[in-house]
Parts: C-alpha cells; structure tokens; sequence
C-alpha cells in the first residue's frame, strides 16, 4: 500500500473524496457545490472587518471579545459553524493561533487556511518555541512582549485581535480594515 | 460543568489505542483552566461510529511552556474534553 504522506495533498484530498463518494456519503456534485459556497464567501476581509469594526467601537470590542458568534452575525458573517473566540493582543501580550493535531481555522472569516498553517514544521514549532516561529515571519516582539499561544484541538476556533497601528485615528473603519491582514487575525504578524 | 476557571487542573497520562484530540505533549502535565468553552460530542466516540456520542464540557486550558518543554517564557492554552482531566 503507497503511504498517503508521499501523495502530494491534491491526490490525497482527492483519495478521501473517492472513499466518501465510494461510501455513498457524498457525490462528486454535491462536494462541488459544498466548496464553491463556502468559498464564495469565506475571506480574511471579514475577519478584517470585524477587528477594525473592534477598534473604533468599545460596545462591539467587547461583544467581540465575549461572545464571537454573536459578534460576527452583527457583522453580517452570522451562523458560523463553529464557536469563535477572538483574543486581544496588547502592548505586553501577543497571541498567536495553530492547530497542532490538523488544521483547524476559522474559514468563513479568514478564508481558505495558507499551506504553511498545515505544514508540521508550524503545528509543531509554534507551541515549542513561538518567538523563533513568528521571527522567521518577520515579526519580531520584544522581550518584554509576553506570547500567548492557542491550540485549536476542539470545535472552537480562534482569530486574533491586533492592536490598533499608531497614527490611524483619522481612517474609517472601511480604511482600518484594509490595514489588517490575514496573518494579522492568525497572529503570525503585526498590522 | 465540574472545573471552572482559575481551576488547577492535570491531563490524564494515558496512550489510547484510538483516535483522540489529547495533545501528546500536554498529557500528564498541569494547567490551569482559563475558560469553560461548551458541551460537545466527545471525538473518541464520533470518530468510533459511537451513537450517540458521549457530550461533554470542553475547558480551555494554560499550560506553562517551562513545564511543558523545560524552557521557554510563553504559555500554551489547549481545548480538553472533561474527561481528559483530573484534579492535578
């Protein structure tokens, strides 16, 4: 039997489609069509959207902060399929998201995960040694920068909330939101 | 819900022979429950074909990396079902 790690991941991802399809799980049409939806509407602009909505409006921060779900339906992003919790860097605190057993990600809010968030080199380096990890993504925190790290390992999911760029009091949030990037919301960068 | 937060808590250093979303390295180790998350099916169960699953509370839980690797100054916070845990 030829072991599954030497496929490449779209000849892997395809084996397991066949096996649902074989199962009579699934169609070749209906996984079409499951994919195109969520893909039709999953993007790192609303997570964006959500973080700069958080900067400029206390009342939503907290919403956001507390209860995601309720925070991302008053976005218009609402029935997320799974619970959302969004945690706030700050001068001295720096989260950052993995999912050491596989992948899990917020996808309807950040859109489809990059390659390198499934790589084993992040899910097992980041909870090991996170400052080298987010150094080699350019970012570089001070010492005095304390890093939280959250583990994706059940059906909640997780997104970062950055801290607010000095010098940004005059953007709307439309301009705010343009600022923030999807690594930003993963934690693997500053905005 | 049994552990609320600011609770000590320690994961059970067991090897099961079946699928399970207990992190190796965090089994056995201490940490504190920092959130209680929801009730949701347990992995072990759906991922055996077990109908229904047993529901359980699921704990967001902060390791210290000094205790998880030996050295490091972060902390790591793992999701747990509650019968991964054990008063430490």
């Amino acid at each position: 039997m030829t072991g599954h790690d030497d496929l490449p991941a779209a000849a892997r991802a395809r084996r397991l489609e066949e096996r649902l399809i074989a199962a009579g799980l699934a169609t070749d049409d209906e996984l079409d069509e499951f994919l195109t939806k969520l893909y039709a509407s999953a993007s790192p602009v609303n997570g964006a959207l959500m973080a700069a909505r958080a900067w400029t409006d206390p009342r939503y921060r907290d919403l956001l902060l507390s209860d995601g779900n309720a925070a991302a339906a008053e976005a218009g992003f609402g029935a997320l399929s799974y619970q959302l919790r969004v945690v706030a860097n700050t001068d001295q605190m720096h989260n950052v998201i993995v999912c050491t057993l596989c992948s899990c990600y917020p996808v309807s809010l950040l859109g489809p995960s990059p390659g390198w968030y499934k790589s084993f080199a992040y899910r097992s380096r980041t909870v090991r040694e996170p400052r080298a990890v987010l150094a080699e993504f350019g970012t570089m925190l001070p010492d005095t920068v304390r890093i939280s790290v959250w583990d994706s390992t059940s059906e909640a999911r997780y997104m970062v909330l950055p801290v607010r760029p000095a010098g940004t009091g005059a953007l709307d949030t439309g301009q705010l939101a343009a600022l923030v990037t999807r690594n930003g919301l993963i934690g693997t960068a500053l905005v | 819900m049994t552990y609320l937060a600011g609770t000590r808590v320690r994961v059970r250093a067991v090897d099961p022979d079946h699928h399970t979303r207990m992190p190796r390295y965090v089994r056995g180790q201490a940490g504190e429950v920092v959130a209680v998350l929801g009730r949701w099916p347990l992995p072990e169960d759906s991922a055996s074909g077990i109908t229904p699953p047993r529901v359980q509370t699921c704990y967001a839980v902060r390791f210290s990396a000094a205790d998880l690797w030996g050295s490091g100054d972060h902390t790591v916070t793992v999701d747990l079902w509650e019968s991964y845990l054990d008063r430490p």
